[in-house]
C-alpha cells in the first residue's frame, strides 16, 4: 500500500502547489488590479487616514479642510462654508464615496497623482506621512455666498452660474436647495447614513447639482441664440418681424401667443424690429424668425455656443444640452422661443451670455484655478482655453446693445446706478399642463455691459414664490443682479 | 508491505531524553518528545509575537484579556504535550507543534477580526458578541476530546472492529440535519446544523471522521474483492461492475449531502477522501478514473438542477462582474476576499493593519483571505507550508505503520487535511467554486475544531504505533524481503 500512499502524497503536494500558484497570481501578478478596484474600500480607508488636501476659493477662503482626530481614520474632512459650496466641493464619505471636486480631483487631493510622486518619495524617506495636494478653485466665495443667500432667502429652487467671460473661470456655481456635506464625512457611520438618507429621500433633491446635472427649457433666453443666428445670417437689428398677437403653428390648429397675448410694440404697427422684438421678448416674431432661418442655421448657431457638446468637463462632467430634433416647421416655431425640446443646463445658458460678452468668443468653463502642492507651491495653473468663435465681434456688439434695451424693459430689484447690465429674461413653460404649471424663471446677463467682467445665468424653478404669475424679470432678475453686484470692483466700487 | 522503522534510527538526531540507553542493551528508540516541546515553545513564541503585533497595530494596550488568551493557549498545548508524552510517547514530534501554530494564528486572527467588528458595531451603536472567547472555550472542549481519544484509543487497530458501527453512526450524523426541520438545522442557506439552544454543532464534521474509520476498515476486510480484475480497457483493468457498489454509495451520499443540505464543501470532501482511500487500498488507477467520471457527472447534474450551484459557479468564473457583485448571494464576498489578498500583496499590510473585516465571514470561511491580506503572500505561503508539513508527517506515519488499517486510516486522515485546505483556500482564491467549509484549526467554529482535534489525536496514535519499537521478546529479524517480493539483481559475469 505504500506506493499508492506516496502517490496520494504527490497528489497532496500538487494541490498545495496549485494553491500556491494561484496565490502568486492573485497577490503578486494581479495585485494592483485588485488594489485599485474602486469597489475595494480598503483603498478608501487608506486614503482616509492620509491628510487630504484642502479646497480653497479664489479669494483664499477654505471651503474644504481637514482636522486631525483621535480615531483610526485620523483626519476628519470638514466644509467650513457648508451647503452654499456643496455643489463645488461635493462630499467625501467613507460609506458613500465622493462627489464633485472631491471626486474629480481625487488624485491630487489624496496625493496619489503622479505629479506628487517625488514629494511622496521624499515623504517616505523623511518618514513624514504623505499628504495630498490642494486645489484652488475659480469660485469667488463672496459671489458664491451672495448668490446662494439670494436664492435661499426667497426659498427658491434653482441654480446660479457666474462666469468670467474672458477666461471661462466659473466664479459661482450655486444649486438650491443644497445640502450640508459635513455629516456625510463624519466618522460616525450612523450619522453618515442618516444624513445621506435624508438628502437622498428629499424630493427637492438637494444633492443634485442643478447647474450642470439638470437641463431646463430655456424659454426666451434662447432668443439670444436665435438673434445671434439671424445677425450672423445678415439680418440686421432693424429688420422687421411680425408684431401679431399670435401665430398659428404650421400644420396645426394651435396658436402660439405673445406673453399675455399682447401685441409686439405699438398697437398700430403690423411689424416690429428685431431689436424691439428682443427687448419686448415677442414670441410671434421669434417663432417666425426661427422658421425663416431654418433648422440648420439654428442648429449650427446652437452648436457654436456649445449646445450638444457631450464631453464638457469642468472637471466634473456636464449634462448635455440640446435643441432637440426639429422635425417640422411647428417645432422650429416653438424652438425659436426656447420651448419644445430645447433643454439647457444653467451652465450652458451662462456660457451663451458669456460668449456674447466676450466679443463672440466662447471660452471653456473651468472650476480649477491652481493645483498646489502640499507645501502650497504651485504645481499647475489654469489656462484660458478657447472653445471657438460663436459670432463675429461686431455682431456680438450689436447683440450686447440689444440686451441693454432688454434690461431696460426688465423689472425686478437690484439695479444699481452707474452699472449698465446687458440681459435677457426667460419664462419657460414646462410640465404636462404648461398653462397651469408655474413657469421656470430665467435671467441671463453680463456686466458692465461695455467692459464685461461677469456673466451670469439664473434659473428659479417653477415660478419661485410667484406661482403662475412668475416671469424671469419678476423672480430671477433680482437674484442675477445681486450676484453681479457681489463681483468685487464692479460698477466703479 | 510494511516499512519497518529500524530501532534507534530516527531521521534526525534525537534530543536528550528518550535516548537513555543502558549499556549492554539494544538502544531504545528516541521518543523525540523533547523536540516536540521545543517546537511547541517555538510555535508559542510566534503566536505571542503575532498577538503583540495585532495589539500594537490596533493601538490596544496590552490588556489582561490578551494575557488570558495567551495563557489559555499555553495551557491547552502543555496539557496536550503531557498527554502525548504519557499515552503516545513515540508519536511524531512535528504534528502537535504544527497544529499549535495553526490554531494559535487562527485565534490571533479571530481576536483581531473581533476588534474590527467591535469597532464597527460601536460606530453603529450596536452590540457585538466577540468570537474569540467562544473559540477559546471550544479549544478547551476540543482538548478534552483530544485527551479522551488519545486515552481511550490505545491501539488504533481496535477501531477497525467498530467499522460498521462507525459507518452507521457517521451516515446518521451526516443525514441528521437533512431530516430535521429547517428551524433547527439551517443557517446561511446550508442545512448542516444541529442548533441546540446555547450552542450549535455541525454533525457532518464528525461524520467525516467516522466515515473514514468505516471506509478504512471496510476496504481492509474487502480489499481483495476490489482487486479482482474485470475487463481491460485502454490499458487499465476495470473493476467488475458488481464491485462498483461502495463507490456508487459514496457518490450517492455525497450527492445527497449536496441536494438535501446544500453543503457543497462536505460533499466534495467526502467524495474526495473516499476516492483517495479506495485508490490506496486497491492501487488501481481505474478507481480514480471511475471516481472522477462520476464526480464530473455529478457536477454537471448538480449544475443543471440547482440554482445555488449555478450561482456559485458564476461567482467563481466572474467574481468582478458588476451585476454579480451587487446581487444578493453574488460575488461580493469572494471579490472582497480577492481585494483583500491583492491589497496585502507580497508582504501584507501587517497584522492588525489591514481591513479583513470587510469580507463577510472573515473569521470562518474567509480566514485565509484575512491572513493573506495582513501577512501577505509570504505569510499565506508559510501557512500552507505548515499544513503541508502536518499532512506529510501524517502520511509518513501511514507509510511507516505496519498494519493496513492504520495505513489506510492515516492516509485518509492526512489527505483529509489537505483536501479541506484545497477546498477552502481554492474557494477563497477563486481557483475552484466557493463551497463554504472551514480551514482546519484556523477558522472560528466549534464543530470543525473538535473534529480536527479528534483527527489529530488519531493521527498521533497511528504515528505512535509507527515509531514505537516492537514489543515482546520476539527478536527483530534482519529485514529481508520475502523471496517473492525480492527485486531481481543484475548479475554480471566476471570477465
Amino acid at each position: 500500500m505504500n506506493t499508492p500512499l506516496r502517490r496520494v502524497g504527490l497528489a497532496m503536494l500538487l494541490m498545495v502547489v496549485l494553491l500556491l500558484a494561484n496565490i502568486t497570481y492573485i497577490q503578486m501578478v494581479n495585485a494592483d488590479d485588485y488594489r485599485a478596484d474602486p469597489r475595494n474600500q480598503r483603498v478608501l480607508f487608506d486614503e482616509y487616514s492620509r491628510e487630504r488636501g484642502k479646497i480653497i476659493s479664489s479669494d483664499g477662503k477654505l471651503i474644504a479642510t481637514v482636522t486631525p482626530t483621535n480615531d483610526r481614520l485620523r483626519y476628519l474632512r470638514q466644509y467650513p462654508l457648508g451647503a452654499a459650496f456643496a455643489p463645488v466641493t461635493g462630499y467625501y464619505s467613507v460609506r458613500y464615496g465622493s462627489r464633485a471636486l472631491e471626486r474629480s480631483e481625487k488624485e491630487i487631493l489624496d496625493g496619489s497623482d503622479d505629479r506628487l510622486f517625488v514629494r511622496r518619495l521624499s515623504d517616505l524617506i523623511t518618514g513624514r506621512d504623505p499628504r495630498g495636494g490642494n486645489i484652488q478653485t475659480t469660485i469667488d466665495s463672496r459671489i458664491q455666498q451672495t448668490a446662494y443667500d439670494a436664492m435661499t432667502a426667497a426659498n427658491y429652487t434653482g441654480s446660479v452660474v457666474a462666469i468670467r467671460p474672458q477666461t471661462g473661470e466659473i466664479l459661482a456655481m450655486v444649486s438650491t436647495p443644497s445640502y450640508d456635506p459635513n455629516p456625510l464625512s463624519s466618522h460616525d457611520g450612523d450619522e453618515q447614513e442618516k444624513a445621506y438618507r435624508a438628502y437622498a429621500d428629499d424630493k427637492l433633491k438637494p444633492m443634485l447639482n442643478r447647474a450642470i446635472q439638470e437641463t431646463y427649457p430655456p424659454g426666451s433666453t434662447f432668443k439670444l441664440v436665435v438673434t445671434a443666428a439671424a445677425l450672423e445670417d445678415g439680418v440686421t437689428k432693424d429688420a422687421q418681424l411680425t408684431a401679431a398677437n399670435s401665430v398659428q403653428l404650421p400644420g396645426t390648429r394651435t396658436d402660439l401667443e405673445n406673453f399675455n397675448g399682447g401685441h409686439c410694440g405699438p398697437n398700430d404697427q403690423a411689424t416690429a424690429s428685431l431689436e424691439t422684438a428682443l427687448a419686448l421678448s415677442c414670441n410671434t416674431a421669434f417663432a417666425t424668425l426661427a422658421d425663416q432661418l431654418g433648422a440648420d442655421k439654428l442648429r449650427d448657431q446652437a452648436a457654436k455656443f456649445g449646445i450638444g457638446q457631450t464631453d464638457l468637463q469642468i472637471p466634473m462632467g456636464v449634462e448635455e444640452s440640446s435643441i432637440g430634433p426639429l422635425p417640422d416647421a411647428a417645432s422650429i416655431y416653438q424652438t425659436g422661443i426656447g420651448q419644445r425640446d430645447v433643454r439647457l443646463t444653467p451652465l450652458q445658458d451662462a456660457m451663451i451670455v458669456s460668449a456674447i460678452a466676450n466679443g463672440g468668443v466662447l471660452m471653456r468653463p473651468q472650476l480649477v484655478q491652481k493645483v498646489l502642492a502640499p507645501d502650497l507651491s504651485e504645481m499647475s495653473k489654469f489656462d484660458a482655453d478657447e472653445l471657438g468663435r460663436a459670432m463675429s465681434t461686431s455682431n456680438a456688439g450689436v447683440l450686447r446693445d440689444m440686451m441693454k434695451k432688454s434690461e431696460e424693459n426688465t423689472r425686478g430689484n437690484g439695479k444699481v446706478n452707474g452699472l449698465t447690465i446687458a440681459s435677457k429674461t426667460g419664462t419657460a413653460e414646462h410640465g404636462t399642463d404648461p398653462k397651469n404649471t408655474p413657469p421656470h424663471a430665467w435671467y441671463v446677463a453680463f456686466a458692465p455691459a461695455d467692459n464685461p467682467q461677469i456673466a451670469v445665468a439664473v434659473i428659479v424653478e417653477s415660478g419661485g414664490n410667484r406661482g403662475l404669475a412668475a416671469t424671469g424679470g419678476s423672480v430671477a432678475a433680482s437674484v442675477g443682479r445681486a450676484t453681479i453686484n457681489a463681483m468685487p470692483g464692479i460698477g466703479g466700487r | 508491505m510494511a516499512q519497518p522503522v529500524p530501532v534507534g534510527a530516527g531521521p534526525a538526531t534525537a534530543t536528550g531524553q528518550g535516548n537513555n540507553s543502558s549499556p549492554g542493551m539494544q538502544p531504545v528508540a528516541p521518543t523525540r518528545r523533547g523536540t516536540e516541546l521545543w517546537m511547541l515553545a517555538f510555535a508559542a513564541a510566534l503566536v505571542t509575537s503575532a498577538l503583540t503585533l495585532v495589539s500594537i497595530n490596533q493601538k490596544q494596550e496590552l490588556t489582561i484579556q490578551i494575557l488570558w488568551y495567551g495563557l489559555a493557549f499555553f495551557a491547552v498545548f502543555t496539557i496536550a504535550h503531557l498527554a502525548v508524552r504519557k499515552w503516545a510517547p513515540y508519536a511524531d514530534p512535528l504534528i502537535l507543534p504544527c497544529v499549535a501554530l495553526l490554531h494559535g494564528f487562527g485565534l490571533v486572527m479571530i481576536y483581531r477580526i473581533d476588534l474590527a467588528k467591535a469597532e464597527q458595531a460601536l460606530a453603529r451603536a450596536r452590540e457585538y458578541a466577540p468570537s474569540a472567547p467562544k473559540q477559546v472555550l471550544w479549544t478547551a472542549i476540543a482538548l478534552v476530546f483530544f485527551l479522551v481519544v488519545l486515552f481511550v484509543v490505545r491501539n488504533h487497530r481496535v477501531l477497525a472492529k467498530y467499522g460498521y458501527t462507525a459507518g452507521l453512526v457517521g451516515l446518521f450524523a451526516l443525514a441528521l440535519p437533512a431530516m430535521l426541520p429547517a428551524s433547527i438545522s439551517e443557517a446561511n442557506g446550508a442545512k448542516v446544523w444541529l442548533k441546540l439552544g446555547f450552542f450549535n454543532i455541525q454533525p457532518g464534521e464528525f461524520a467525516k471522521i467516522l466515515l473514514m474509520v468505516f471506509f478504512a476498515s471496510f476496504l481492509v476486510s474487502k480489499r481483495d474483492l476490489f482487486m479482482v480484475a474485470g475487463r481491460r480497457f485502454l490499458g487499465m483493468e476495470l473493476p467488475r461492475a458488481r464491485d462498483l457498489g461502495p463507490i456508487l454509495v459514496a457518490w450517492g451520499v455525497a450527492l445527497g449531502v449536496l441536494v438535501f443540505e446544500k453543503d457543497l464543501g462536505t460533499s466534495l470532501l467526502i467524495f474526495g477522501i473516499v476516492l483517495a482511500m479506495l485508490y490506496v487500498a486497491t492501487e488501481r488507477a481505474a478507481w480514480v478514473v471511475i471516481g472522477l467520471s462520476l464526480f464530473i457527472g455529478g457536477c454537471l447534474v448538480a449544475f443543471s438542477l440547482f440554482t445555488h450551484v449555478q450561482q456559485r459557479v458564476a461567482n467563481w468564473l466572474t467574481p468582478m462582474d458588476k451585476d454579480l457583485f451587487e446581487k444578493l448571494g453574488g460575488s461580493f464576498q469572494i471579490a472582497q476576499g480577492l481585494f483583500g489578498l491583492g491589497t496585502g500583496g507580497m508582504a501584507g499590510t501587517g497584522l492588525g493593519a489591514g481591513r479583513p473585516d470587510i469580507v463577510p465571514e472573515a473569521s470562518t470561511d474567509f480566514i485565509t483571505a484575512a491572513i493573506g491580506e495582513e501577512l501577505g503572500f509570504i505569510g499565506l505561503t508559510a501557512l500552507l507550508m505548515v499544513y503541508m508539513i502536518l499532512a506529510m508527517r501524517g502520511l509518513r506515519s501511514a507509510v511507516a505503520v505496519r498494519d493496513s488499517f492504520g495505513k489506510l486510516l492515516g492516509g485518509g486522515l492526512s489527505f483529509a487535511i489537505i483536501m479541506q485546505l484545497f477546498v477552502v483556500v481554492g474557494g477563497v482564491t477563486a481557483l475552484i467554486p466557493m463551497t463554504g467549509i472551514t480551514a482546519p484549526f484556523l477558522s472560528y467554529g466549534g464543530s470543525s475544531l473538535l473534529a480536527n482535534y479528534i483527527l489529530i489525536a488519531l493521527l498521533l496514535r497511528i504515528s505512535d504505533a509507527a515509531r514505537r519499537p516492537q514489543t515482546g521478546s520476539r527478536p527483530r529479524p534482519v529485514q529481508q524481503a520475502p523471496i517473492a517480493e525480492a527485486s531481481t539483481v543484475m548479475v554480471e559475469r566476471p570477465s
